[in-house]
């Protein structure tokens, strides 16, 4: 167990700030902005048979949404690993847990 | 086969199989019921989630709105999807790291109040009793169109179903439930858009027909089509919106907080082992959206294209017989105002308010109606709702894709059901009776109470479906308003912010609720003929109206905590941990022991 007050926990959590932030920019400028506040001006542009603010507003922006989940995953995991935080070492399987009765939980 | 009866089948073989998972899949213990034992996949996780996310809404009305309102419908389409990605990124893997059963449990143990708890649930409640209400009104609708019973039996067949898995099976029941009903939505939606699909553009894939020419061999696109088809009439053209952009900005944001906010799609996520599958499954569960959601709004424009054909100009003795089938269920009504017995489809509302049947025939054979009749030249109504599902009839698809479609609005419906009455039974049982008032009960008297509360939701639902409050559609803005103001800021700074404390969180969740409910409620409620944009804050409608009070929530909750106490030491050092992934089945077997 990584303990919280270390140095590395510090940078770990700035570097899933920065991956977070970055990724969050894409999300808003494909929505918010391709598809909200530019839709206008990108209608003056075509894309196959769309108008191109029009598909960003009803489908291209979802394509990127998907896409930017993948890459957060994608991202995490291998931050997760270069920190030693990911969870290869737990031993967990749920279906093995011994779960006594919870009268005497907490 | 006629229609009806294959409806029946595809029907009874869905609920059997559903009734068939739930006794396969009981629950033993709370965390079974709770959390499905912690232990589903996260690709299973991802199709459950989105069955549990996709309602009736989604199956049924979306299209149809996109379809009347055009560009100004990627609100709803953005709006849904993209709040996934704030889910994924901010909240899902920190929750699962925390490890408990429920948003309140997470609200009641950061913020180390009870006080916080009660609220959380207040929220918890009024939300998913806004939306489970829909859902069962929407099984209604489907049963009585398609299999002819009385809405009310129709509603007691989808409370019975739905008692049988939620009540049965907890979330182990629900969860394996809504991937087989994930499965049965999305071919049934899929199937009828690649029909249509071939049929108009020639191209298998509805998302890519949305945008090439039509197969009539006019070499005309799509959306050009529908675009001269609708300036033609008079209407605005489909591309182009018609909604300010403030509106139009701040009701996507709502709609995309208010979904990472709502608990129901939440507590999907402390079912997967690890925090790993956590995020992964955010992922798959978007993935498995965005199929039905990329194809929505081709088979929106599809409807109205093949709409606007059939009906404009047509004499109404030979229109074709879906017309007549949806008049008898009120959903469509005709006025000859101009007495040439042909249908005239302008914008504007043909006469005042919803449609009231008077029992006689006009002239031509239509129903007549009470309605008192507009001064403009449009003589048709059509409820939105119905262009999903009469879109198979419009197109002339065969019997069978019809009755697909019936089967696929009662997955859509049933599954989002159980997903809410589960929260509701378990804010309940855990965050009222285990947490609050009977500190001392056993694991099996808790389960009991589960399954309790669960039964009673089921009624209360059912009896909504039954009575429908008049105000169910405007309610909707509030169940994403609200889950906006409350729920996302507090659980996001819980975790970003570890000087964030008690007196900062209750006051922000006050706040923000306080503000969003009094604007939606002098809107709706008050003063509704006051509501228009020239009244709102700003332009900005009572639908988008939670991102405000999420900002204010955010201030408030700021201001307040930097001017008070910090947390206590032990807050801060959960806060810690439940930023590494590191131990999160460990943190699942503290939960347990």
């Amino acid at each position: 167990m990584i303990d919280s007050h270390d140095f590395k926990a510090k940078i770990y959590w700035k570097k899933n700030i920065q991956i977070v932030l970055s990724l969050l920019t894409i999300w808003f400028f494909v929505s918010f902005g391709m598809g909200i506040l530019l839709v206008d001006v990108l209608d003056g542009f075509r894309f196959f048979g769309f108008k191109f603010g029009f598909w960003m507003a009803q489908q291209g922006s979802i394509f990127c949404f998907v896409i930017l989940i993948f890459v957060y995953v994608y991202k995490m995991n291998k931050l997760d690993h270069q920190y030693d935080v990911d969870e290869d070492k737990d031993n967990f399987i749920p279906e093995d847990i011994y779960c006594p009765d919870k009268e005497s939980k907490e | 086969m006629d229609v009806q009866v294959l409806t029946y089948i595809f029907v009874s073989v869905t609920f059997a199989f559903y009734i068939g998972i739930a006794i396969w899949s009981r629950a033993g213990t709370t965390d079974d019921f709770y959390v499905a034992g912690g232990g589903v996949s996260p690709l299973a996780n991802g199709m459950a989630t989105a069955a549990d996310w996709m309602s009736a809404a989604s199956f049924i009305s979306m299209a149809g709105i996109i379809s009347f309102v055009g560009r100004d419908g990627s609100v709803y389409l953005m709006g849904w999807t993209g709040g996934y990605v704030l889910l994924a990124l901010l909240l899902a893997p920190y929750l699962r790291k925390f490890g408990k059963y429920t948003v309140p449990d997470f609200v009641g143990d950061r913020y180390y109040s009870n006080v916080a708890r009660v609220v959380a649930v207040v929220c918890v409640l009024f939300v998913s009793f806004t939306y489970v209400a829909g859902q069962m009104r929407g099984v209604g609708i489907v049963f009585s169109r398609f299999l002819e019973v009385e809405i009310t039996t129709g509603v007691l067949i989808g409370m019975t179903i739905v008692f049988f898995y939620a009540v049965l099976g907890g979330m182990k029941g629900i969860t394996y439930t809504q991937v087989a009903q994930y499965c049965v939505l999305i071919f049934a939606f899929l199937v009828p858009a690649i029909y249509i699909s071939m049929l108009m553009t020639g191209k298998f894939v509805p998302q890519i027909g949305f945008g090439s020419t039509l197969a009539d061999g006019s070499n005309i696109y799509l959306l050009d089509k529908l675009d001269q088809l609708s300036t033609d009439l008079g209407f605005s053209a489909y591309t182009e919106g018609n909604k300010s952009t403030i509106d139009i900005f701040f009701i996507t944001a709502a709609l995309m907080v208010g979904t990472a906010g709502l608990p129901h799609v939440i507590v999907r996520f402390f079912t997967v082992p690890k925090v790993r599958d956590a995020r992964i499954s955010a992922g798959y569960a978007l993935f498995f959206i965005a199929l039905l959601y990329t194809a929505a709004p081709a088979v929106a424009s599809f409807a109205r294209v093949n709409l606007i054909n059939t009906v404009e100009n047509a004499e109404y003795t030979k229109t074709p017989s879906w017309f007549k089938n949806w008049e008898n269920t009120n959903l469509i009504a005709w006025v000859d105002k101009n007495q040439d017995g042909k249908i005239q489809y302008f914008p504007g509302k043909p006469f005042h308010g919803k449609p009231e049947f008077l029992d006689m025939r006009g002239s031509e054979g239509q129903r007549k109606i009470k309605n008192e009749p507009t001064g403009n030249t449009n003589e048709l109504y059509i409820d939105r709702d119905i262009m999903v599902l009469a879109n198979p009839e419009i197109a002339g698809l065969p019997n069978w894709v019809i009755a697909l479609v019936a089967a696929g609005a009662l997955a859509a419906a049933l599954s989002t059901a159980a997903g809410l009455l589960l929260v509701i039974s378990t804010s309940v049982s855990h965050d009222l009776l285990k947490k609050i008032f009977l500190k001392n009960i056993s694991d099996r008297q808790e389960l009991f109470f589960a399954r309790l509360s669960a039964a009673l939701a089921i009624v209360i639902a059912g009896y909504f479906g039954v009575y429908p409050p008049g105000f169910v559609a405007q309610v909707v803005a509030f169940a994403f308003g609200l889950a906006a103001a409350s729920f996302f800021p507090v659980i996001l700074m819980g975790i970003f912010s570890k000087r964030m404390n008690r007196e900062g969180a209750i006051s922000g969740m006050i706040t923000g609720l306080f503000f969003t409910a009094s604007y939606i409620v002098y809107f709706k409620f008050i003063n509704p003929s006051s509501s228009t944009p020239e009244n709102w804050w700003f332009g900005i409608s009572p639908e988008g109206i939670g991102t405000l009070g999420m900002l204010f929530n955010f201030i408030v909750s700021s201001v307040v905590s930097s001017i008070t106490a910090p947390p206590p030491k032990e807050i801060q050092s959960l806060v810690d941990d439940i930023r590494v992934p590191r131990g999160a089945g460990a943190s699942y077997q503290h939960v347990k022991s």
